[in-house]
């Protein structure tokens, strides 16, 4: 197992130092520089701010200090919010993107793994259909619909809970924002539990089990659900990815200040230097997430052994 | 080879044997598409959105930015035949939904064309070539995979700025990863069947074996699939579009709508309402399409 980790990690660098090359040179393909406005600047000027933002030497050495900074964990100054560096706006947001996110995922597991339970045990009643039409529907309304209509009913027609803001966490602020965030994740892990879970249960192994005399529930509790959960854990990468995705548009809805909502004013602003910090430290967010689920994969599965 | 199949059987036992007329795998699926009441439904809401958004404009001569000066905001009305209401600039939005739903569909076309021209080419000679080359040409395609691509795709926006062709390209080519594994899949069992090495023999290149008898062989998984990419690029656009970093003004899209509509939804939920249904009514046939298509084409299921 050990090993494998370390395997894992080594190939992750690779991947990570892709993220940072593609969004490095992408952005210095861009055309025009930051600090174009509609006055030209002096030469002057226009040369000091070059340096003061390390732009004045050739290209490739500024990639080397970006590579440098980033391994010490600096991402650079802020293009357009003066005073601030990357790391600073990335860390000032994080803590609460990172809640969002982690109850989101939470309620996504629980009620997805329970619904697909129910429904598989269910298979073709009413409950079944109607909880499949109901995940059907979870996964067409895309999240910046959905977060909308969520909105206008229990806050607008119903205002049981603000419409938007943060409001220091308080937990009335935060329930819409992570219910849009988990319904399209509930959606993917009901049909997929469900979809093992029957499979799984018309297995040789249940059929034993029944067979030995063990009740329904400690068929289901001791034998079926730990099998039928191996997609479900497999999924939890891309489901990691969706959630940080959807937070982009949730926070930009929501009016919530987590990182989500910098990425996208920074994207229309082109503070560049954000953007790409933004990108980095989500692309190795999600590598590094993509990692843990494996390694728990390894963990849970008898039958993935891992070997040099 | 049928027909002489069920000949032979009618001759050896004329009286009772009813003759079995054969059926090959693609009108096998077709009867079972047909039978498929939600997909059948759902190609037919599908066909009408689809002729409303590029003949509706047509049939009413409307533009996308007409203004109608003494309609500001108004909610559905049957007046001037506004039926979708307006938006605060006095523009029609049903016009403005249709013209929406042109972006929409023309780039969840063009850019699952892309994603199938590189991922078909990419994956049948990783496939059929093998050995190391397969493997550098899979390996680059798994640390692709782990990459933020949504953020990727922002960052060209940003960085290129916001044309639709840029959002063609740009959708196409991050969307074209789970094509290249399945084509590859699918040649590494092809490969190895007697028909390649019958055209081998015949002295067929290896270019025109992988175009006209490997690509056509494994085109059952192929158009299922492009069936489940279509909503996921539509979806796509309209989440860049919404965020701001899409389609630009006059022209609009359904993400662009959505938007619009999100800022105004307390006074003029309209704004919200249609273009959200639209939205969301496609991406729901074109999800039940997809299903009916993999059961229809998949053995398995059965």
């Amino acid at each position: 197992m050990f090993p494998y980790i370390i395997k894992r990690l080594l190939q992750s660098i690779p991947t990570l130092l892709i993220v940072i090359t593609l969004s490095f040179f992408l952005m210095r393909l861009a055309p025009g520089g930051p600090f174009d406005g509609e006055r030209k600047l002096p030469p002057e000027i226009e040369a000091n701010l070059l340096a003061a933002y390390n732009m004045d030497q050739p290209l490739f050495m500024q990639f080397v200090d970006y590579l440098g900074g980033i391994a010490q964990g600096d991402f650079g100054p802020s293009f357009k919010y003066k005073d601030f560096s990357v790391s600073d706006l990335i860390w000032s947001g994080f803590p609460v993107s990172l809640e969002l996110g982690m109850w989101a995922m939470l309620l996504a597991v629980i009620l997805g793994v329970l619904i697909g339970c129910y429904a598989a045990l269910h298979q073709n009643t009413r409950w079944d259909y109607l909880m499949m039409g109901g995940a059907m529907a979870g996964i067409a309304i895309p999240n910046f619909v959905m977060a909308p209509i969520l909105t206008l009913v229990f806050g607008v027609y119903l205002s049981w809970l603000p419409v938007g803001g943060w409001n220091d966490g308080a937990l009335s602020n935060k329930v819409l924002p992570i219910l849009a965030l988990a319904l399209p994740q509930i959606a993917y892990i009901a049909r997929m539990t469900r979809g093992s879970m029957i499979e799984v249960l018309g297995s040789h192994f249940i059929r034993t089990a029944k067979a030995k005399g063990l009740t329904a529930t400690k068929v289901i509790q001791k034998h079926a659900l730990k099998a039928a959960l191996l997609p479900v854990v497999s999924y939890l990468g891309p489901a990691t990815a969706g959630i940080i995705t959807g937070s982009v548009v949730i926070e930009q809805i929501f009016g919530i200040p987590g990182i989500g909502r910098y990425f996208v004013q920074a994207a229309l602003n082109r503070d560049y230097t954000l953007v790409m910090g933004t990108v980095v430290f989500y692309g190795g967010l999600i590598i590094l997430f993509n990692l843990v689920v494996d390694i728990i994969y390894g963990l849970l599965d008898p039958q993935i052994r891992y070997e040099n | 080879m049928t027909n002489s199949a069920s000949d032979a059987v009618t001759s050896s036992n004329p009286a009772s044997l009813p003759v079995v007329k054969g059926e090959s795998l693609m009108q096998d699926a077709w009867r079972r598409l047909l039978q498929n009441r939600a997909t059948m439904i759902s190609l037919m809401i599908l066909a009408i959105i689809v002729l409303l958004s590029y003949l509706g404009p047509l049939l009413i001569s409307a533009d996308v930015d007409e203004i109608y000066w003494d309609y500001m905001g108004v909610g559905p009305t049957l007046e001037e035949s506004l039926w979708f209401g307006t938006d605060y600039n006095g523009r029609d939005l049903f016009v403005r939904t249709l013209y929406g739903g042109q972006i929409s569909l023309s780039v969840a076309l063009v850019a699952t064309a892309v994603s199938l021209i590189i991922g078909v080419a990419y994956g049948a000679i990783s496939g059929y070539v093998g050995g190391r080359t397969d493997n550098l040409m899979m390996r680059l395609v798994d640390i692709l995979y782990s990459l933020p691509f949504m953020f990727l795709v922002i960052l060209m926006m940003v960085v290129f700025g916001r044309s639709i062709f840029l959002i063609y390209i740009a959708i196409g080519a991050v969307e074209w990863l789970d094509m290249a594994r399945i084509v590859r899949g699918q040649t590494l069992a092809l490969k190895r069947r007697e028909f390649v090495d019958a055209a081998h023999a015949l002295g067929v290149s290896d270019k025109m074996i992988v175009i006209r008898h490997i690509i056509p062989n494994a085109i059952g998984p192929v158009i299922v699939y492009v069936t489940l990419t279509v909503p996921k690029v539509i979806l796509l656009e309209s989440f860049l579009s919404f965020l701001g970093l899409g389609v630009q003004e006059p022209m609009t899209s359904w993400g662009v709508l959505i938007s619009e509509g999100t800022g105004n939804m307390e006074s003029a939920p309209w704004m919200l309402i249609f273009p959200a249904a639209f939205l969301a009514v496609t991406l729901f046939c074109l999800n039940f399409i997809g299903d009916g298509l993999r059961d229809a084409l998949d053995p398995k299921t059965r």
